[in-house]
């Protein structure tokens, strides 16, 4: 018995993108499905044609043996499907419990205060304004049947759904115009009569408590932790009773021991008889975990295999297309003078709390310094303070011994410094520029990119020419240097900035997130570029929330929580617990574990 | 004895202009709140207010009933407003070219109206107000039996949406989503809610609340229409929504003191009778017309921390990447 099969779907999006070729797939009931591939092979939108968030231009969905058509997640949400996404969707505004029933709102069982104050106010005033246009017994009469219809109103908006409470439909065709006027007063009861938080809170609480998943309702959705949020999702599958249950990259915002508990979570789900599809690019997760796991290749299913018969690396030559290699060769480093030194740094992010709270670094040329961390710990602000794109608000930064504590980032990119932001599309590159403009940036106003008195005026000519030769050194896949910088894939945007950033010999580069949501070639190359650029004496700070590229890069790693690092540990002699844990902010049974 | 009157007197008077000011701005305002909060930018206010003001003085000519004429302002101010909606939501257009264009139309469409029904250029005949309001049992208390003498029953109306409206945004299913909507609309998608839907009938109700707030100028204040009567009130009233971040009783609040600075040069006028030694500020009285200007363009620079909706201004395209 299959709860989901995907028959022939293909899904081209308005840009031409083809991210589903004619994916057939079929889902067994009760099982935890794997669904592997590499970044931008498909697998969000296989499962969003499949939660009715986008529609597929052919194919068939069949959910518990009867074909479905979905129009939007309304639809699929009624066939008991819950979708967790790789990007939450979340208000961060919001309460947890304001989000958990958005769109599928209770009417409180009994009247709520505001509601019943709203009334009580509005018929005051409403009798009174009739009283002066009335004489006095009109006015009293008509206040008496205001009230009385309020308080009718009140009751039949309050009835889950009146046309059938009131038995309208029984009255033949008088009954199907009360009808029609019963479901208007249906919808509007819907959207109007006061939410009943006190029950949904009953409920959440009842939820989680029953899966483990501890949660305070009443707290706002942006003063919790990422893991807390994930959890609020999943809370949200379960309070719409979701059967089978969509977890897109559910692993790649947690900690090591945060996953070990959503695992613990999914194997309940299991035991209780729900589907899981578990999307995820990452070998570990589908060997722990699933029955059966399909591996999709530039919008293609490879194949399906059952987890008994496959091996991790048949799993990766499936995803890849060819063997891959899990190492990357790197000699040991040989560190020499300090070329960034931070100290006592704190920072304040956009919402003004202080988000790094004293942070004192080293980082020596020919070195990298790992910083591993969960998302959200300080990472980002810490890097743009050191940049100069943020404010600090103590501390001081100095590159090879010339302060720069509060520099622009014109002066900072001056004696040397590199970045690699993480946001590649909204601080890397203007994608409405070509690929050689992009490449000339930070530089236009030097020479050999400017010309002229004052080197006032940009010698094109010679950008084309850099361009020309940094696309051909880097082998980035583009038509001709000036193509749009949007027209590039993830990959060759990424490209792009590495190469114009190592292009300025720095002393010092730092890279955030690097690899983020790009493929395994790609990732290799910019690995390679990583360690020869060490290799040649530039002090390197990568910042990335993949603890593997984080040990297989550093030479030390600084794990970083809550805005403090909380220690600085050698690769070699660390495990992946430990850190976890220490990125959990875990300090004090670190001997224990690590013994 | 007699100073202690006066100075009663003129803080009544004084509150009551206020209150009288403040109603259509309010009223503009909440309306914004609902299209704001949905996502989508009005600065059509204007026009439609505009088109309220003049529906009301018409549909009262026709019938000679100027409640006939109230439900015609909220009428028209939501078909306008519906325009905007079919343009930015259903077809994603540039919402300030479309608040632009509604406002270029409203202008238009009544100049037009002006000579097609009355045939005349700039005010039309006076038609019926809605009759004033006397609260009895208020009469005798001081300052506020001053304050709510003689008060056009919008401004009552006024207080009623400003309550219904905290209500509905914050207790309600359609609040809800509504926030959720001008938020980030695919959240609300995800939750299986229609965003297109949610936004439009946000937009439509902003419609209907500037119509009542410019049937107020027309049949509430005066009895009659003129040409580009709002004189920027529309705009004012943007700025009160976002002096009032986005929030009903912020939003009351601050059209409450830009409608106390709108009123400001009446007060002085009347100062100045009563005590001739400000009868000097009446040779400013152009220059204190002009501060609720500046701090309009204060409000808008922002000087006040406040939080816009996250997708204000951004058409819900459900394939958009990411
Ligand atoms: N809304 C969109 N518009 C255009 N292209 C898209 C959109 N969403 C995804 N894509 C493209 O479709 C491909 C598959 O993306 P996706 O399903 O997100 O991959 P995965 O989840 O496996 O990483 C990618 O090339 C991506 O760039
Ligand atoms: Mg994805």
């Amino acid at each position: 018995m299959y709860a989901v099969e995907l028959e022939n779907i293909s899904k081209t999006f308005s840009g031409g993108v083809q991210a589903n070729r004619n994916i057939t797939l079929r889902i067994k009931k009760g099982e935890v499905h794997g669904l592997l591939g590499e970044n931008g092979a498909g697998k969000s939108t296989l499962m969003n044609v499949l939660y009715g968030l986008l529609q597929s231009d052919d194919g068939r969905i069949i959910v518990n043996g009867s074909e479905v058509r979905f129009n939007s997640p309304h639809d699929a949400i009624a066939q008991k499907i819950g979708m967790v996404h790789q990007h939450f969707k979340l208000i961060p505004t919001l309460t947890v419990a304001e989000n958990v029933v958005l769109g599928m709102e209770p009417k409180s069982s009994k009247p709520t205060k505001s509601g019943l104050g709203t009334i009580v106010l509005l018929s005051a005033f409403s009798i009174i304004l009739m009283g002066l246009f009335l004489p006095v017994e009109q006015a009293l009469l008509g206040a008496l049947i205001l009230l009385l219809s309020v308080v009718i109103l009140y009751h039949i908006f309050r009835m889950t759904n009146p046309s059938e409470r009131l038995g309208l439909n029984r009255l033949g065709r008088l009954g199907f115009v009360l009808e029609q006027i019963g479901s208007i007063i249906a919808t509007l009861s819907q959207n109007l009569m006061p939410i009943g938080y006190g029950d949904a809170i009953e409920k959440i609480k009842h939820i989680a408590e029953e899966n483990g998943l501890d949660i305070d309702p009443m707290a706002k959705v942006e003063d919790i932790s990422v893991g807390l949020q994930q959890r609020v999702e999943i809370i949200k599958t379960l309070y719409r009773e979701a059967d089978i249950l969509i977890l897109d990259e559910p692993t790649s915002v947690l900690t090591p021991q945060e996953v070990d508990e959503l695992f613990v979570t999914l194997e309940r789900f299991r035991e209780a008889g729900k589907t899981i599809i578990l999307i995820t690019h990452k070998l570990r997760e589908p060997m722990a975990l699933c029955d059966r796991i399909s591996v999709l290749r530039d919008g293609e299913l490879v194949g399906t295999v059952e987890k008994a018969g496959t091996s991790p690396e048949e799993l990766a030559q499936m995803m890849v297309g060819r063997l891959v290699v899990f190492r990357v060769e790197k000699t040991p480093a040989a560190p020499s003078d300090v070329v960034l030194d931070v100290k006592n740094l704190e920072v304040l992010d956009n919402r003004n709390l202080l988000t790094v709270k004293g942070i004192s670094i080293q980082v020596r040329s020919g070195e990298i310094l790992g910083i591993a961390g969960v998302q959200g710990n300080g990472q980002t602000e810490l890097v743009e303070a050191i940049v100069g794109l943020r404010k600090l608000k103590s501390g001081s930064v100095r590159i090879a011994g010339d302060d720069i504590t509060g520099a622009s980032p014109r002066k900072v990119r001056a004696v040397g410094v590199s970045h690699i932001p993480e946001d590649r599309q909204k601080r890397g590159l203007v994608l409405g520029f070509t690929v050689e403009e992009n490449l000339a940036l930070g530089q236009q106003y030097l020479a050999p990119y400017a010309k002229g008195p004052l080197t006032l005026f940009l010698d094109l000519e010679s950008i084309q020419n850099i361009s020309q030769e940094t696309i051909d050194n880097h082998s980035i896949k583009v038509l001709s240097s000036k193509s749009l910088a949007s027209t590039l894939s993830g990959g060759n945007q990424q490209k792009v900035i590495v190469a114009r950033e190592l292009g300025t010999k720095p002393r010092l580069l730092i890279a955030a997130q690097p690899t983020r949501g790009l493929d395994v070639g790609a990732t290799e190359f910019i690995h390679k570029e990583l360690i020869s650029m060490r290799d040649a004496g530039v002090a390197i700070l990568l910042v990335s929330a993949e603890l593997d590229e984080i040990q297989t890069l550093s030479d030390r790693i600084a794990v970083i929580f809550d805005g403090k690092i909380m220690a600085i540990r050698n690769p070699a002699e660390t495990t992946p617990n430990e850190l976890g844990l220490l990125m959990a902010g875990h300090e004090s049974n670190l001997e224990e574990v690590s013994a | 004895m007699q100073e202690a009157d006066i100075s009663i007197l003129l803080i009544g008077i004084l509150l009551k202009t206020t209150l009288q000011m403040a109603t259509p701005l309010i009223l503009t305002a909440l309306g914004g709140m609902y299209s704001e909060k949905s996502g989508v930018v009005n600065i059509g206010l204007e026009g439609m207010m505009l088109m309220g003001a003049f529906a009301a003085v018409w549909a009262t000519f026709l019938t000679g009933n100027p409640w006939i004429g109230l439900v015609a302002a909220a009428l028209a101010g939501g078909l306008l407003a519906s325009t905007h909606a079919i343009v930015s939501v259903k077809f994603k257009g540039n919402q300030i070219v479309s608040g632009t264009g509604i406002i270029l139309f409203a202008l238009g469409f009544t100049t037009l109206m002006l000579d097609a029904v009355w045939g005349v250029a700039g005010d039309t005949p006076e038609v019926t107000p809605l009759p004033k309001v006397q609260l009895p049992f208020l009469a005798d208390i001081p300052i506020i039996g001053i304050v709510f003498s003689q008060l056009s029953p919008i401004i009552y109306l006024m207080f009623v949406l400003s309550i219904l409206s905290w209500f509905v945004m914050y207790k309600t299913p359609f609040g809800l989503r509504l926030r959720a909507a001008g938020e980030d609309p695919s959240t609300l998608d995800t939750a299986g809610v229609n965003v297109e839907w949610v936004r439009f009938i946000g937009v439509v109700l902003s419609g209907c609340l500037a119509g009542l707030g410019g049937a107020y100028l027309s049949i509430g204040f005066t009895t009659r229409f003129r040409k580009g009567m709002t004189g920027g009130r529309g705009f004012v009233s943007l700025a009160a929504l976002i002096f009032g971040n986005w929030a009903p009783l912020g939003v009351f609040l601050a059209g409450l003191l830009f409608g106390f600075l709108n009123g400001l040069p009446n007060i002085i006028q009347v100062l100045a009778q009563y005590n001739s030694d400000l009868a000097f500020l009446m040779n400013y009285i152009d220059l204190i017309a002009m501060i609720p200007f500046i701090l309009v363009v204060i409000a808008l620079a922002g000087i006040r921390k406040s939080r816009p909706p996250k997708g204000i201004g951004v058409p819900y395209e459900k394939e958009a990447a990411g």
